[in-house]
């Protein structure tokens, strides 16, 4: 069993919590995930790993209220225990290296953009975030991504903070004012980061995406993650998170992270009306 | 114990009643390996695998689920800083392979380790279960082992039309009789001599159809089996929402990886000699990790051979 240490709300929808697992907190690296599964039942779900604190043993999650699992994970408060708790899993972002990269996440993907931006900057790396959420509402971690950048730019989609636009627009207003960057990491919704790469992809800029497909055992066991880069089929798991972005095939990425959709959607209702009935 | 299927447990059991402590280290949330995440219940019902694991606790065994040996805890660290003398690895087979033609990602294509998984271990045949699981039509099971024959038996248990296509005929099913013969009394259809081409899918990137050609069998192959050859012009669609690939494994690279001096052969598979040692000092390996996808006996009769040895090493 795997304590929650400390849980906060970093808007409606987004959580972070901060849970007791001292052997993954000991060997954790920024694009690390996790797996974890809320109770008996429950299904099993990667996380990226947003923070790690080797003396205490903690690693900090963030996740977005999307389906089933993710609305009863929220259910839980300081002090409960989740039922498992394994990793780090996957290969970690390779950061050696590069003098200046740009960091551009999107929504939720910024709790997963963080780490890597932060781990970039420590190593002394010129780090410029781009970022970018719906509205201002949904806007997490602006100061972290601060103190991690030497240059920050916030974009929101109805200009309700920051800059009105999207994150390419951003992205591409640096590199044509002449930014030299040695790689672009991109991490958010599938469509965002396709649309990255394409942008990169005409500049000549080496980027990386981090994906976050569909899993269950996360060793390799069954090749429900697989995806398409290069022309060759390879396991998120244990072949990544991360990839060449200009060689990943989004469009079958998108179709395959649909393949729940449905489900997803009714088990989720299916649980909101279960806490209804316990709160009666 | 790295892996606790059956090859680790047999080695667990017969080191524990020595004396010795045993601690198994095991990747996933539950202990026994393809007993209980592969094989179906209507197989091997999981109380019986509780049960055995419940004998091993009794006896002092110490099951450490969530711990993957080679990203959470290395083997040279399980020496080292945990002090362990031996370290016996029964990680078992590995990676699903699939076939590499057109449409091989599409929704509704799975690996028979996914299929099994999702409905054995993650209980998604439960209504109250909250892993999904895709309640098909038309399944297409392509290959003939008993990873194949249990994958299509359980697509039949959901409520599917199912066929078994196989590129080798009757007598090269590779499956055991009895499993054959369950799955033909079940209802399943044997689509033999037949040969996935190109699996199509719908505007939503779901399965549709799979294209297959007709075979015939030609001269014995290397392995002393007529290999089959396509028909000329016997290319012909059968109409599935969902195809499992059941066409064997290949070894998992993690603990290779993670593990200085540890030797496998050309496969991938981790070399070890009669007693089970492997090319590292106090490391021994066994079952699936180092025949490659054998059987459940093989794999105890391996862990019990370098129970035997590590006692016999440890006890000079
Ligand atoms: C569907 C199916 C049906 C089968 N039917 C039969 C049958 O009827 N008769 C028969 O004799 N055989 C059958 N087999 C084959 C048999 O199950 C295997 O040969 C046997 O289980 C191998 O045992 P093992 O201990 O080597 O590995 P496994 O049972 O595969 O166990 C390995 C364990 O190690 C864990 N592990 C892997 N990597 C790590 C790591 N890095 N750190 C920690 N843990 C790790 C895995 O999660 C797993 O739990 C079947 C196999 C399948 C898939
Ligand atoms: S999650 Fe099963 S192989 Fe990657």
């Amino acid at each position: 069993m795997y304590r929650i240490i400390r849980k906060k709300e970093l808007n409606p929808t987004v959580t972070l919590m901060e849970v007791s697992a001292p052997l993954v907190a000991k060997k954790a690296q920024p694009g690390q995930f996790i797996i974890l599964r809320v109770d008996e039942d429950g299904e099993r779900i990667p996380l990226t790993i947003a923070d790690y604190n080797r003396e205490e043993g903690t690693v900090t999650i963030i996740f977005q209220i999307v389906g089933a699992t993710t609305e009863k994970l929220n259910h839980l408060n300081e002090g409960d225990e989740i039922c498992d708790f394994v990793g780090p899993l996957g290969k970690a972002t390779v950061t050696e290296g590069k003098k200046k990269v740009a960091v551009v996440g999107g929504g939720v993907g910024c709790a997963i953009a963080y780490p890597v931006a932060k781990k970039f900057f420590e190593q002394g790396t010129e780090v410029h975030s781009i970022v970018g959420f719906r509205n201002k509402d949904l806007v997490i971690l602006e100061d972290e991504f601060k103190a991690a950048s030497s240059k920050f730019v916030l974009m929101s989609d109805d200009g309700s903070c920051g800059e009105k636009g999207l994150v390419t627009d951003a992205l591409k207003k640096l590199i044509e004012s002449g930014e030299q960057y040695d790689e672009v990491i991109t991490i958010g919704p599938l469509i965002m980061m396709k649309f990255v790469c394409k942008l990169t992809k005409e500049y000549g800029i080496k980027t990386v995406v981090s994906m976050n497909p569909i899993m269950i055992d996360g060793t390799g066991m069954c090749g429900g993650c697989r995806l398409t880069v290069g022309g060759k089929t390879k396991f998120a798991c244990v072949d990544g998170p991360e990839f060449d972005g200009h060689e990943v095939d989004f469009d079958e990425a998108m179709a395959r992270g649909a393949m729940y959709k449905d489900y997803e959607r009714h088990a989720y209702e299916d649980a909101c009306n279960l806490f209804k009935a316990e709160v009666k | 114990m790295v892996g606790s299927g059956p090859a680790g447990l047999a080695c667990a059991g017969d080191l524990a009643k020595k004396g010795y402590k045993v601690t198994v280290f095991e990747a996933l949330h539950t202990a026994g390996g393809v007993l209980v995440y592969g094989i179906p219940e209507f197989r091997l019902p999981k109380a019986i695998v509780k049960k055995e694991i419940e004998g091993l606790k009794a006896l002092g065994v110490d099951i450490q689920t969530n711990v993957v040996i080679g990203k959470t805890i290395s083997i040279e660290e399980l020496k080292t800083e945990y002090g362990f003398e031996a370290v016996f690895i029964g990680s078992g087979a590995g990676l699903p392979m699939f076939m590499n033609i057109p449409g091989e990602n599409y929704k509704g294509v799975y690996s028979a380790n996914e299929f099994l998984t999702r409905i054995n271990l993650m209980k998604a045949y439960k209504d109250n279960g909250s892993t999904p699981v895709q309640h098909p039509k038309k399944v297409a099971v392509v290959g003939g082992g008993n990873v194949a024959m249990d994958a299509a038996r359980c697509a039949k248990r959901l409520g599917a039309e199912v066929y078994i296509v196989y590129r080798r005929g009757m007598e090269e099913l590779p499956a055991r009789r009895e499993e054959v013969e369950h799955a033909e009394e079940e209802g399943i259809i044997f689509k033999l001599l037949t040969n996935p081409v190109e699996i199509f899918g719908d505007d939503k990137g779901a399965v549709r159809a799979m294209k297959c050609v007709e075979m015939e069998l030609g001269e014995p192959d290397a392995s002393g089996r007529r290999k089959p050859v396509v028909k000329p012009d016997s290319e012909f669609e059968l109409e599935v929402d969902c195809v499992i690939m059941s066409l064997g494994t290949s070894p998992n690279p993690l603990i290779k990886s993670t593990t200085q001096g540890l030797e496998t052969n050309p496969k991938g598979c981790i070399i070890a000699d009669e007693k089970g040692l492997t090319t590292v000092e106090n490391v021994y390996a066994g079952g699936d990790a180092v025949t490659g996808a054998a059987t459940v006996i093989l794999a105890m009769g391996a862990g019990k051979t370098a129970a035997a040895a590590i006692d016999e090493k440890l006890s000079k």
